[in-house]
């Protein structure tokens, strides 16, 4: 397939991070076209406290709208959604998100793998998925879960992340499709129309 | 394991026309994974297998419904909340002769005993009832004991900490084999039953209505079917408590209502 028909298939881009994922993001976001065609949704692991300063935080790097999430949110174009502290994220077949306090998986919560699969099951192809810099094993089955429902997935380049093993453990595991520095994610995301 | 939509169809009826449990107004993509993560643990070869086993044997129903529905809660979870009620809902209610509170889906009753020891330390217990209901007998048993693990008890004693309480949090417990009893005097004041929030109705008039982290669990119909039934069952400016990223901007109660300042705590105005 060309690459540009995989590009354009693409409508929401989940992407995970741990820790050193923070440092990509504000590099990434202050170069994000703003007007952005897809919807980002974001998981990270983060204190428990519920503490909705990220969002804010993030607002400050990019023009494009960013809000935490909260319970039965629309999934919208043109906008970066951020998975709230000490819940899981889903995503509904009627493009709604869901939250869920069950069991930490992968001693986290928010969890990048479940988050990964819900958006697998929902989006299939239209789904981009990218997994940053962490010290977690989290990620890996959401991202073949992904593969696996014809999405694309991608893992940040390991030598350019602070923390190289969880990317590293989803290579190791899966054919990742891309495996991209933190300029070419940035580039990726500006390239889908 | 992958279990196609329709097949989570089928087995949400079976489940409502046999048993008489209707789940299929919670949240789908939440249950999907409670189902997939069930067939993991008891080791269902397929999907068809689960069926079976849920058509043909009324005790295996229990499990299921105990390990779909999500029993995740602790002691004064987001402590700030708890500090709300403390310094501005509790004066108010200790203005009342009587002050009745409906604890909606309280699981295990962590916070059901969170709000027995803020009551208790401000003089209300005694002229207080607390109602706890889930649709769940089995977890509505160890609200009843009071009995939560001794590990536990560090992370609720900051939560109690962080949520302006000064007392010793261990004076609230005994220790004993692993296991912390909560004091006997916490839970005389609790009334337990099952209530079932997509089919049962009204049963009392409440001052203070708690459901955190329930709603999140339905779907839009079913989250307005609830939120209907608290307005029904508050008293003119009674309080709602969601959890902490619960709203009632999607329901048409909320013209009736007023959000406090920070918390999810909703007042009915009319």
């Amino acid at each position: 397939m060309e690459e540009d028909d995989v590009k354009n298939k693409v409508k929401v881009v989940v992407i995970g991070g741990s820790a050193g994922s923070l440092t990509v993001l504000f590099e990434v976001f202050p170069t994000l076209l703003p007007d952005l065609k897809v919807a980002i949704i974001l998981v990270l692991h983060r204190k428990n406290s519920a503490d909705s300063s990220l969002s804010a935080l993030f607002s400050t790097k990019t023009l494009i709208p960013t809000k935490e999430v909260e319970d039965k949110d629309p999934v919208l174009p043109g906008n970066i959604y951020l998975a709230p502290a000490d819940y899981h994220l889903l995503i509904e077949k009627n493009l709604t998100f869901s939250l869920d306090y069950s069991e930490k998986i992968n001693f986290s919560r928010p969890s990048l793998d479940v988050t990964f699969e819900s958006a697998a099951d929902v989006f299939g192809p239209a789904l981009a998925a990218v997994l940053l810099s962490g010290a977690n094993e989290d990620g890996t089955q959401g991202l073949i879960a992904v593969k696996n429902s014809g999405g694309l997935t991608i893992a940040q380049k390991p030598e350019s992340a602070q923390m190289p093993f969880m990317p590293q453990h989803a290579i190791a595991n899966m054919q990742v499709d891309k495996i991209l520095d933190i300029k070419e994610i940035a580039d990726f995301i500006n390239s889908l129309h | 394991m992958t279990i196609e939509d329709e097949e989570i169809d089928l087995l949400l009826n079976d489940v409502f026309e046999m048993y008489g449990y209707d789940f299929t107004s919670y949240s789908r993509a939440s249950l999907k994974r409670r189902i997939i993560r069930l067939c993991a643990l008891d080791k269902f070869p397929s999907f068809a297998e689960l069926r079976y086993r849920i058509r043909s044997e009324e005790d295996y129903l229990k499990r299921f419904v105990e390990e779909i529905t999500v029993n995740v809660t602790e002691m004064f979870r987001d402590p700030s909340f708890y500090k709300v009620l403390r310094t501005d809902i509790l004066p108010i209610l200790g203005t009342k002769p009587f002050i009745r509170i409906w604890h909606a889906g309280c699981s295990t009753g962590e916070e059901v005993f969170s709000m027995a020891i803020l009551l208790q330390e401000a003089n209300l217990l005694k002229k207080s009832l607390l109602y706890a209901t889930d649709l769940n007998p089995s977890v509505l048993e160890k609200v009843r004991k009071g009995i939560f693990p001794l590990t536990q008890m560090k992370q609720y004693s900051e939560n109690y900490i962080a949520s302006g309480g000064i007392k010793d949090f261990s004076t609230y417990y005994t220790a004993n084999y692993g296991q912390a009893k909560l004091n006997q005097e916490l839970s005389e004041k609790i009334i337990i039953s099952t209530h079932n929030l997509v089919s049962d109705g009204s049963f009392n008039e409440f001052d203070l209505i708690l459901c955190r982290n329930v709603l999140i669990y339905f779907d839009k119909d079913l989250q307005e079917r609830a939120l209907k039934l608290f307005d029904e069952s508050l008293g003119a400016l009674g309080f709602l408590a969601l959890g902490s990223k619960e709203t009632l901007k999607f329901s048409t109660i909320q013209s009736r209502f007023r959000q406090l300042d920070k918390e999810k705590i909703w007042k009915k105005m009319m």
